[in-house]
């Protein structure tokens, strides 16, 4: 490469950049929020119904908040750039909304002390980093019952992204409710070690079924998944957003994101000048964990996932009861016991009875 | 046994896309034009296809889109590194980045929709015959046509006058030139048939492999394309097998995973990548085969004396 050419790229890199940064003047002390996305909006599942929140901010508080994103930022040194980009350029709230966020975020809220930063599903927070997340695993726990009910091969295929506690958690609880049906029940895990691969997605379901799974399960945010078992004749479960469009014989439900009140409320704390470091885990019962109508299943088997739900929605039923134990044999949580927050979202084994090794 | 049948079924879905697209980039190539673009050219082609047939409900029309939007944005590519004389890498590079935002922007108002995929092709007897009736019989025509484009590919190169004018450019532009052969034009339908596979690899994408549109679908497959023409050192028929051996090994690693072998599945994620490194080396320690086959004049632009 030549020194020109090398002028011209970093040339179309800083216009490509002052693009994508270039926003309006923001009036003093509005909110002018920004948003890190790990997918493209038009994923149609977890960025997607990120953005969905993010539109309820601008719907809500009309014109005393301006909001921008940024989206399919990889979770490494560029997350960190996209987020530093953000807060010098006036936003004064900053949603990083994946996991792999959490140091990036952590490390540029330290230089920024006066903007405010909400990390989604993180679990290390600072004066000006609060952490927010839903409790998925209560929705999966009601798919692992409908999955228990409906599988004839006991076979369930599980496509996962990465070993996180928040991919094993689902895992774990998504078991627990399955065996609470149906002890015979096992699971076949896939790692597709993305989180965003169509194509990656839908071979790794095509792989489990031909194991013999017979009900796919996806902690991946493409429709893929579900697509493909649609075409093979077998049913799943929708994630992030409902996708009964592209699997309308496949879907039983979909564990559906609503984080439109909670942004909203921050927004307004910000306004409000009454923002504060929070941890905020919300699920069934506040509204952000949603799931989708229950389709293609008995009526018996529909009645049950709406009893399930409304257990957990009411606290009568938690999926994490105990007693429960690891795959070494090892009791984590005592009989009469639920498991502490802090356990779950550390949750790094896998329980007894989950044939499979959990990847360091 | 019982495994082998729909391994076998989806490694062939996994390996076409690649096939078609580096089948595309290898005529290119050997014009003397390296057009990084391919990535791009797929996603556009991807979304065409998918557009098209989604509001029109025929895959014919939808996979002739997506060959016109491919070409079309390859002639973008020709314009500007043919005709203005751009450098060939940055205006490739660009070409990708141009095709990931205009594919994402035609594609917002077609996310969520469903179509049905393309149907298989259905031979009474001969599909149904055990074991490889399906796979031999069974698939969908792109499939078939992605095996022919390298077999024609190959006889075209060897065997034609065409061909033989062809590698002539790619290999000495100015020689080429001088025996009256406009350069110009050779590599304008090179660059031109480069963007229609990679519209129809995008095609198979959007209308067979993942029957819906997805921002970003192609997920790196035309870097990998790319890589693969490397790999087969311009060679067709290294080429039908290296992109069958590329899709193997990414869907052997989701089956072994399944099946419960345990292998970190990093490492197996890693494999195709690593697998083309070796190969690089390996190819690249016998410099004088690997020259025979390289485009002598490749990413040069030609300007004609006048």
């Amino acid at each position: 490469m030549n020194a020109n050419l090398v002028k011209r790229t970093l040339a179309a890199v800083v216009a490509t950049g002052a693009l994508a940064f270039g926003m309006g003047a923001a009036q003093a002390e509005d909110v002018k929020a920004g948003f890190v996305y790990v997918g493209p909006i038009g994923d149609h599942g977890w960025s997607y119904r990120h953005d969905i929140g993010r539109q309820a901010i601008e719907a809500a508080l009309g014109d005393k908040v301006t909001t921008s994103y940024v989206e399919s930022v990889p979770e490494g040194a560029d997350a960190e750039r996209v987020i530093r980009q953000l807060a010098q350029t006036g936003h004064n709230l900053i949603f990083t909304t994946s996991f792999g966020f959490m140091n990036p975020t952590l490390k540029v809220a330290k230089q920024f002390p006066n903007v405010k930063f909400e990390h989604a599903t993180g679990f290390k927070r600072d004066a000006n980093v609060s952490t927010y997340a839903a409790r998925f695993y209560e929705g999966r726990y009601v798919a692992g019952v409908i999955a228990g009910k409906m599988t004839k091969s006991n076979i369930v295929g599980y496509v996962g992204s990465f070993p996180i506690p928040e991919v094993v958690r689902g895992i774990n609880s998504f078991m627990l409710g399955a065996w609470s049906v149906n002890p015979d029940v096992k699971v076949k895990i896939v790692w597709a070690n993305t989180w965003y691969d169509p194509g990656k997605e839908g071979d790794a379901a095509k792989a489990l079924i031909d194991q013999g799974a017979d009900i796919m399960v996806q902690h991946t945010d493409s429709p893929a998944p579900l697509q493909v078992a649609e075409n093979r004749g077998i049913v799943g479960f929708g994630q992030a957003s409902d996708m009964i469009k592209f699997a309308p014989k496949a879907q039983l439900t979909a564990i559906v994101d609503h984080w439109d009140e909670y942004y909203v409320s921050r927004a307004k704390a910000v306004l409000d000048g009454t923002w504060e470091s929070t941890d905020t885990w919300g699920g069934i019962a506040s509204g952000m964990v949603d799931l989708a109508p229950y389709t293609n299943m008995p009526d018996d088997v529909k009645a049950l996932a709406e009893e399930t739900e409304a257990k957990i929605a009411s606290g009568e039923l938690h999926p994490f009861a105990g007693p429960i134990y690891d795959q070494a044999g090892e009791l984590r949580i005592k009989e009469g016991e639920d498991a502490p927050d802090g356990m779950l979202l550390g949750m790094d084994w896998y329980i007894k009875g989950i044939d499979a090794e959990l990847p360091k | 046994m019982d495994w082998l049948i729909p391994l076998t079924l989806t490694v062939i879905t996994a390996s076409t896309p690649l096939l078609l697209a580096s089948a595309g980039e290898l005529i290119t190539e050997k014009s003397g034009v390296l057009n990084l673009g391919v990535e791009g050219m797929m996603l556009v082609g991807a979304i065409a296809g998918f557009a098209v047939t989604a509001s029109s409900g025929s895959a014919i029309l939808g996979i002739l889109a997506a060959i016109v939007a491919g070409i079309l944005m390859s002639l973008i590519f020709a314009f500007l590194t043919l005709t203005l004389m751009a450098n060939q890498v940055a205006t490739g590079l660009a070409l990708t980045i141009f095709g990931v935002g205009f594919s994402a922007l035609v594609g917002s108002g077609f996310v969520g929709f469903a179509i049905k995929p393309l149907p298989g092709l259905h031979i009474p007897f001969l599909t149904d015959l055990p074991v490889i009736g399906e796979i031999l019989f069974g698939q969908d025509f792109l499939v078939y046509l992605s095996i022919a484009a390298v077999i024609g590919i190959g006889f075209f190169l060897t065997r034609t006058r065409a061909g033989l004018i062809l590698k002539a450019v790619g290999d000495s532009h100015s020689s080429a030139h001088a025996i009256g052969y406009s350069v110009i034009k050779i590599r304008y339908l090179a660059t031109m048939f480069g963007g229609a596979m990679s519209g129809l690899a995008g095609a198979y994408l959007s209308l067979s492999y993942t029957p819906m549109w997805a921002e970003n679908m192609t997920a790196g497959r035309g870097w990998i394309a790319l890589a693969l023409v490397v790999f087969a050192t311009w060679r067709p028929g290294r080429l039908l097998a290296g992109a069958y051996m590329f899709g193997m090994i990414s869907v052997l690693q989701l089956h072994a995973q399944s099946a419960g072998v345990h292998v970190p599945s990093q490492f197996m994620s890693m494999l195709p990548y690593l697998a083309t490194v070796i190969v690089l080396v390996i190819i690249s320690s016998d410099r004088a085969k690997i020259r025979l086959n390289a485009p002598a004049c490749i990413g040069q632009a030609f300007r004609p004396a006048q």
